[in-house]
């Protein structure tokens, strides 16, 4: 195995996904495999190569800064599991 | 008379404007023709989450009064079908995922509303492997798409409900989304054609995210022709997407009739090693003899590093995947875990129940490899690798115009066989992959069969070639039938 099970709690911790107990050894099985897999990519000579971050290599375009967008609280919060007078409720943060 | 267009499901797009036209049948025949076929089949394949049955009827109606009155656009009443990937305001849109199982967009994706305002017909949202993460539509959390050509069969994936519907003749088009591979090669596991497009040739607004730099929207259709039709009007710059490209749009419909005629085309050496199933070899064979006696030139070509393409794409799209899906949060929309004990475990919760298993070592993957300490190894590493590809591909098209070969290695395989080793699974996009990485068009073509499955002739094109690729595979249509097969039971 590449990858230890304290290893990928930490990967999942975060990454923010909880992982039930028996799901455990599948993930680490399975992961380290993967990461066994792409380790191919080591072998490849790139000393001089720039790395390439987008197809096209295009620059990101910029765009006047101007408001465009209207208010549509209402409607986005439409699909909110808990809201209240226009917030997102979450569990207490600050005791 | 709706009983006199018993056959309204095998017409083409092409086929179909026509007969709209010509007031053979109406935008509503035609839309209850095809409802009808979903209703009857679509419970032994599982490729809709959901028929917009309703909405479709009165969008038909709409369409057959403004014909009267003759106001007629490109698409006017002609049906399709969305990958359940693209944002529909007012519709269920799940990416087949949990996470997403309620989730009502509040607005169109570019490629809807395009399409809409051309006067298409929305039957219905496809099935899809979850958040796109698949080449057998298995990770779809509501349930497994199943092949025309034998239910037995996975039909490939990502856009696995898409193919099998397109395949069934239970819609003329559908649109994809192709990562990896998730639009061409469930079109080559089902019989279909599958377009995807140059990056940034068709805007990613409004479609689920899965990897940003490799995520290209597209069609799949019996024929290039109706690909072409659909392109000519999803095609173009947009504003809301921040790589889409402003480069001009041509008439795909019309560069059709390009003959192959002294078109140089590239085989790759490396396309043929051990990895192909013989069989499938020699289907892909046969058509590029096909397209040589037309009058192409056959030139060998060499892809040096096709072999790292799969490890590079393992590494950069889990990175951006990982990054994208960090949206999922529990808290401002999709699937929220009951009863955490505090905010962290409320996104570590929602997202351990929301997201499949596939998705989880996704993200996990993407994470590792953008890790401090790890980074370098692997995320900048394969974006150097990914750079000598696409090199690759540059030195390629020196001498050739388009490349030509197999677009999976296998026939579809059995629903459950490569469920256990991800790797295997990933595999199965060694041929499609390159293209992503490099950004280039490609297009899976019908040729022939093995075993009574449908086998796919892939052709890849420079950066915005895909007239070329899609009139080789026209031309390639006009001398075989393959796609005029019907699987057995969807006559």
């Amino acid at each position: 195995m590449s990858l230890s099970k304290e290893q990928v709690q930490h990967i999942a911790t975060l990454a923010r996904l909880h992982l039930e107990e028996e799901q455990f050894d599948d993930v680490v099985a399975k992961l380290s495999s993967i990461v066994d897999f792409v380790d191919q990519l080591q072998k490849a000579p790139t000393d001089d190569v720039v790395p390439m971050a987008h197809p096209l290599n295009q620059a990101q375009r910029l765009r006047p800064d101007v408001v465009t967008e209207t208010d549509e609280r209402d409607a986005i919060q439409a699909n909110a599991p808990s809201v209240s007078d226009g917030f997102y409720l979450v569990p207490k943060v600050i005791e | 008379m709706a009983g006199q267009q018993h056959d309204l499901h095998t017409q083409t797009l092409a086929e179909l404007a026509k007969g709209l036209s010509d007031g053979t049948f109406s935008a509503r025949e035609l839309t209850e023709a095809l409802l009808s076929r979903i209703d009857e089949h679509d419970a032994s394949l599982n490729a809709f989450i959901s028929v917009t049955a309703d909405w479709a009827l009165a969008r038909a109606d709409d369409s057959d009064a403004a014909r009267s009155k003759g106001k007629v656009s490109a698409l006017s009443g002609l049906p399709i079908i969305y990958k359940d990937i693209f944002c529909t305001s007012g519709v269920l849109t799940t990416c087949g995922s949990r996470i997403l199982e309620n989730f009502v967009s509040p607005y169109d994706a570019t490629v809807v509303e395009r399409l809409s305002a051309a006067g298409a017909v929305m039957l219905g949202k496809t099935n899809m492997d979850e958040f796109a993460m698949g080449s057998s539509n298995e990770t779809s959390y509501f349930g497994p798409v199943k092949n025309p050509w034998n239910t037995e069969c996975i039909p490939g994936g990502s856009s696995g409900g898409s193919a099998a519907a397109v395949a069934a003749r239970l819609s003329p088009a559908a649109t994809g989304t192709d990562t990896g591979g998730s639009i061409r090669q469930p079109a080559a596991l089902t019989g279909t054609v599958g377009l995807k497009p140059t990056y940034g040739r068709v805007s990613r607004y409004g479609m689920v995210a899965f990897a940003s730099s490799l995520d290209q929207a597209g069609v799949i259709t019996r024929t290039a022709e109706d690909a072409a039709m659909l392109l000519s009007v999803m095609a173009g710059f947009d504003e809301r997407d921040s790589t889409s490209v402003d480069h001009p749009v041509p008439d795909y419909v019309g560069g059709l009739g390009a003959s192959p005629k002294g078109l140089k085309i590239g085989i790759v050496r490396q396309h043929f090693d051990a990895g192909l199933d013989a069989q499938c070899g020699a289907r892909v064979k046969e058509a590029l003899s096909a397209l040589e006696q037309q009058g192409a030139k056959l030139i060998e070509v060499d892809l040096p590093n096709l072999d790292l393409s799969v490890p590079t794409y393992y590494v950069v799209a889990p990175a951006e995947c990982s990054s994208n899906l960090s949206r999922f949060d529990g808290v401002r929309f999709g699937h929220r875990a009951e009863g955490a004990k505090d905010l962290l475990d409320l996104y570590c919760r929602s997202r351990g129940e929301g997201f499949g298993a596939e998705v989880k070592r996704r993200i996990m993957t993407g994470t590792y490899v953008l890790s401090a300490g790890y980074y370098d190894a692997y995320y900048l590493k394969a974006q150097k690798v990914r750079q000598l590809i696409s090199q690759d591909f540059k030195n390629a098209f020196a001498s050739v115009d388009v490349i030509a070969g197999p677009t999976a290695p296998t026939p579809a395989f059995k629903l459950g066989d490569k469920t256990d080793d991800p790797i295997t699974m990933y595999l199965n996009d060694i041929y499609t992959i390159g293209a992503n990485l490099a950004g280039l068009p490609g297009i899976s073509v019908p040729c022939g069969f093995v075993d009574e499955l449908p086998v796919g002739l892939q052709l890849v094109g420079p950066h915005f070639a895909e007239g070329a690729i899609l009139a080789c595979a026209h031309q390639y249509q006009q001398l075989t039938d393959w796609h005029q097969r019907v699987p057995e039971a969807y006559q």
